[in-house]
C-alpha cells in the first residue's frame, strides 16, 4: 500500500477521534468559563452516555431513536444534580477544592456506574450498518461520518447559542465578569447551573456516538475526560472553535504517532502537548495573553 | 531458668490446645485470594464462584476423609500490595493450610516470597510462565502457560504454510508475557516476525497499527490481548478491510468476546483452554467428563455457562482435595503430594507435577477454536 493512502487513513481515523475529543473539551471550557473550575468529572458524563444508551436498548428494549435522547436527557439530569448537591452548596469554596469535589464526584458516578451496572465491556450497535466506505486509498465506517456530522451540528449549535440567545449572551458575560454579570441582572447561578447541563448533555452525546466504535463500559471516562481536558488546554479553554482545532490536532497527532512512530506513545504524545501548553503558552495554541474565553 | 521453661511448657500446652480445637472441629481451612473487584475481576469473579462451588460439592459429598473444607476467600481487587496482606493474613490469622490464587500474575508473583517464608503451598491461578519457572518450592499452578498457546498457533500456522507473521500485542502485563513467548518461540517454528506492534489496554482506535500491518508483508496477525481491545481490533481489521487471516491469544477465550466483536469475530482463529468446546469435543477426550461435569454445575449454579477462568479455581481446589487424600491436611504434605500427582484430568487441562515442573501441562491443553455463527468450533 502506498504511503499516502496509509496517511489519509492515519488523518481520517485521528480525525474521528479528535472530534470527540473536541466534543469532551468544549464541555470542560463551558464549566470553565461560567464557574473557573475545572470539571473533572466530564469524563464520567461521556460514560453515562453510552451505559445509559446501553441500559435503555438492552435492559428496557427501546429503540436506538428513543434511547439515545433519553440517555442524553437523563445524563443532564444527573449533571444538574451534581451541581446542586455537589457544586452549589460550596459556592463559597475556593476553585481548588471545587476541583477536588468534582473529581471525588467522578470517582462516585464512576463507582455507582460499577454497582448498577457490571465491570464488563458492552457493545452498542452502530447507528447506521458496518459496512466500510472506501474514500480514496482509506476506509471509514459510516459511524465516523455520524460522528463527524453530529460534532459539526453540536459545534454550530453551540456557537449559535452563545452569540445570539440571551442565556447564551449572558453566559458569556458571566465568564467575563460574573460580579457585574450579576449587578446588571444575570441571575449568576442559574447560569453556572446551565453550564453544568449543557457540558453533561454534550459530553453524553459524545460518549453515545464513539460507543458503537469503541465500546463502553464503567470506567471509559477517565482516558477519555483526560484527553478531552487536553484538547481544551491547547485550545485555551475556548468554548469555541480553538477547543474543536485543539482535539483534532491531538486526535491526528495520536493517530499518526501510532502509525508512524510506535504505538506505544500515543498516550504519552496527548500528555506531552498538555505539558508542553502549559509551560509554553498556558493561554492555549491560539489565545492571545489574557484574552476572552468564549 | 524454672521461668523459661514454664513459659515454653505453657506456650507449647496452648498451642496444643488450639491446634487440637481446629483439629476437633472437623474443618480443613483453605485460603483463596481472587481479584473479584478491579480490573481482572473478570477472572476473579469466575474464580470465587466455582471455589465456592466446588467446596460446597465437596462438603455435601462427606467431605475430604469425613473432615469438612472450609473456604476463606479474600478480594484482592487485582492488587500485588492487597494481595501480600491477604496473604500474610490468611496465614498468620485464618491459619490455612493451602492457598489458592491470586488470579494475576502480578499478584502470584507478589505473593510468592511470603508463601515460601511460611511453607505454605500455593495453587495460582495466573498464566504468567515465571510463576514456576524456575520451580519454587511450594508454588503451583493451574493456569496454561502463554509459551503452550503460543506453540499452538504457531503449529497451526506452520502446518497452513504460513511463516510471515505480524504481532500486534497489548502493552500490559499478559502482552508482554505474550509478546516475549512469540518472539522467543518462533525461530523454533521459523516463524518470521515482520511487524512486532503494540496497542495500550485502554486504546479505542488501533486503525494506524493495522493500517502499517495490511502495508506488510505479513501472512497472518495474532493479536495477543484481553478484552475489549481484541474485538476493537477485529472490527478495525474489518473496518480497513484486512485480508490476512486473524489469530487471538486465549485471552479472549469467552462468549464476551464474541458479542463484543459480534460480525468482525467471523473467522478468527485461537488456542484455548477446552471448556468453551466440551460439548463437541471427540469422546475420547480424557477431559470431556470433567469438562462436562463442570460446566453444567457451574450453569446450575450461576445461569451462566462457566468459563476456562473459573476452571483454573476448579482445577486448584481438585488438586487441594487429591493432596489432602494422598498426603494428609498439613501443608507440607499437601505440597509433596501436589508434587507426586500425575494424569489428574481437570479442566484446563491434564496435569502431571513432578519436582521440575510445577505448572504441569502440556499444549495438549489447548485446542484450536474458530469462530463460525457466533458460536465456537474446532478449526481444522
Amino acid at each position: 500500500m502506498e504511503l499516502s493512502e496509509q496517511l489519509l487513513q492515519y488523518l481520517l481515523s485521528g480525525l474521528s477521534t479528535g472530534a470527540i475529543y473536541a466534543l469532551i473539551g468544549i464541555g470542560f471550557s463551558i464549566i470553565y468559563n461560567s464557574t473557573g473550575i475545572i470539571n473533572f468529572a466530564q469524563g464520567e458524563f461521556v460514560m453515562l452516555g453510552g451505559m445509559l444508551t446501553l441500559f435503555l436498548l438492552e435492559t428496557l428494549e427501546l429503540p436506538l431513536w428513543a434511547a439515545i435522547p433519553l440517555a442524553v436527557l437523563l445524563a443532564t439530569i444527573t449533571g444538574l444534580l451534581f451541581e446542586r448537591l455537589a457544586i452549589r452548596p460550596l459556592r463559597k469554596a475556593t476553585p481548588i477544592s471545587l476541583v477536588i469535589i468534582t473529581i471525588g464526584g467522578s470517582i462516585l458516578i464512576r463507582g455507582l456506574a460499577m454497582l448498577i451496572w457490571d465491570k464488563d465491556t458492552h457493545a452498542i450497535p452502530s447507528f447506521s450498518g458496518d459496512e466500510p466506505i472506501m474514500l480514496g486509498g482509506a476506509t471509514v465506517l459510516p459511524q465516523h461520518i455520524w460522528i463527524i456530522v453530529i460534532t459539526i451540528i453540536l459545534i454550530s449549535l453551540n456557537k449559535w447559542f452563545f452569540n445570539h440567545t440571551i442565556s447564551g449572551k449572558a453566559m458569556r458575560a458571566c465568564s467575563y465578569n460574573p460580579r457585574a454579570a450579576g449587578l446588571v441582572g444575570v441571575d449568576v447561578r442559574k447560569m453556572v447551573l446551565l453550564s453544568f447541563m449543557i457540558s453533561s448533555a454534550m459530553g453524553s452525546l459524545a460518549g453515545i456516538i464513539v460507543a458503537p466504535l469503541t465500546m463502553t463500559s464503567y470506567d471509559v471516562g477517565i482516558m477519555l475526560g483526560l484527553k478531552g481536558f487536553c484538547a481544551a488546554i491547547i485550545g485555551g479553554m475556548s468554548s469555541g472553535i480553538p477547543t474543536v482545532i485543539g482535539g483534532l490536532i491531538l486526535g491526528i497527532l495520536e493517530s499518526l504517532g501510532a502509525g508512524l512512530i510506535s504505538s506505544g506513545y500515543k498516550d504519552a504524545i496527548a500528555f506531552i502537548i498538555l505539558l508542553l501548553i502549559l509551560f509554553i503558552r498556558p493561554q492555549g495554541l491560539f489565545g492571545k495573553p489574557e484574552s476572552e474565553r468564549v | 531458668m524454672i521461668s523459661r521453661f514454664a513459659r515454653i511448657t505453657i506456650t507449647s500446652i496452648l498451642l496444643l490446645m488450639i491446634t487440637s480445637v481446629s483439629f476437633a472441629a472437623g474443618t480443613i481451612k483453605i485460603g483463596a485470594l481472587f481479584s473479584v473487584t478491579g480490573p481482572p475481576a473478570f477472572l476473579g469473579e469466575p474464580e470465587r464462584n466455582t471455589a465456592k462451588m466446588v467446596v460446597d460439592n465437596i462438603n455435601k459429598t462427606g467431605g475430604i476423609k469425613g473432615q469438612k473444607l472450609e473456604l476463606v476467600v479474600y478480594d484482592t481487587a487485582g492488587d500485588a500490595t492487597k494481595a501480600v496482606q491477604m496473604a500474610t493474613k490468611l496465614i498468620k490469622d485464618d491459619k490455612v493450610v493451602a492457598i489458592i490464587g491470586p488470579s494475576t500474575t502480578g499478584e502470584s508473583m507478589a505473593v510468592i516470597p511470603v508463601v515460601e517464608k511460611s511453607k505454605i503451598p500455593m495453587i495460582s491461578c495466573a498464566a504468567g510462565s515465571k510463576i514456576t519457572e524456575p520451580v519454587k518450592r511450594y508454588v503451583f499452578k493451574t493456569a496454561q502457560n502463554d509459551g503452550l498457546a503460543v506453540s499452538k498457533i504457531y503449529e497451526y500456522l506452520q502446518k497452513h504454510k504460513h511463516n510471515k507473521v505480524a504481532l500486534l500485542t497489548v502493552s500490559d502485563g499478559f502482552g508482554a508475557s505474550g509478546r516475549e513467548q512469540l518472539k522467543a518461540l518462533a525461530a523454533k517454528y521459523r516463524m518470521q516476525i515482520v511487524l512486532d506492534d503494540t496497542y495500550g489496554p485502554k486504546d479505542t482506535d488501533m486503525t494506524s497499527q493495522l493500517t502499517k500491518i495490511r502495508a506488510s508483508q505479513a501472512q497472518a496477525l495474532i493479536i495477543w490481548g484481553t478484552n475489549p481491545g481484541p474485538a476493537v481490533i477485529a472490527k478495525n481489521a474489518k473496518q480497513l478491510g484486512l485480508k490476512i487471516p486473524l489469530y487471538m491469544s486465549h485471552g479472549v477465550s469467552s462468549k464476551k468476546f464474541i458479542a463484543l466483536a459480534s460480525d468482525a469475530a467471523e473467522g478468527v482463529k485461537l488456542p484455548s483452554g477446552k471448556v468453551i468446546v466440551s460439548d463437541v469435543l471427540p469422546k475420547n477426550d480424557p477431559q470431556k467428563a470433567a469438562l462436562i461435569g463442570y460446566v453444567k454445575d457451574y450453569q446450575k449454579h450461576y445461569k451462566v455457562e462457566g468459563d476456562h477462568f473459573g476452571g483454573h479455581a476448579w482445577d486448584a481446589v481438585m488438586l487441594v482435595k487429591a493432596a489432602i487424600e494422598k498426603g494428609g491436611a498439613s501443608s507440607e504434605g499437601i505440597r509433596n503430594a501436589l508434587e507426586g500427582i500425575k494424569d489428574f484430568h481437570g479442566i484446563g487441562g491434564t496435569f502431571s507435577f513432578s519436582a521440575a515442573d510445577h505448572a504441569g501441562l502440556n499444549k495438549d491443553a489447548f485446542v484450536m477454536v474458530e469462530i463460525k455463527n457466533k458460536d465456537w468450533a474446532l478449526a481444522k
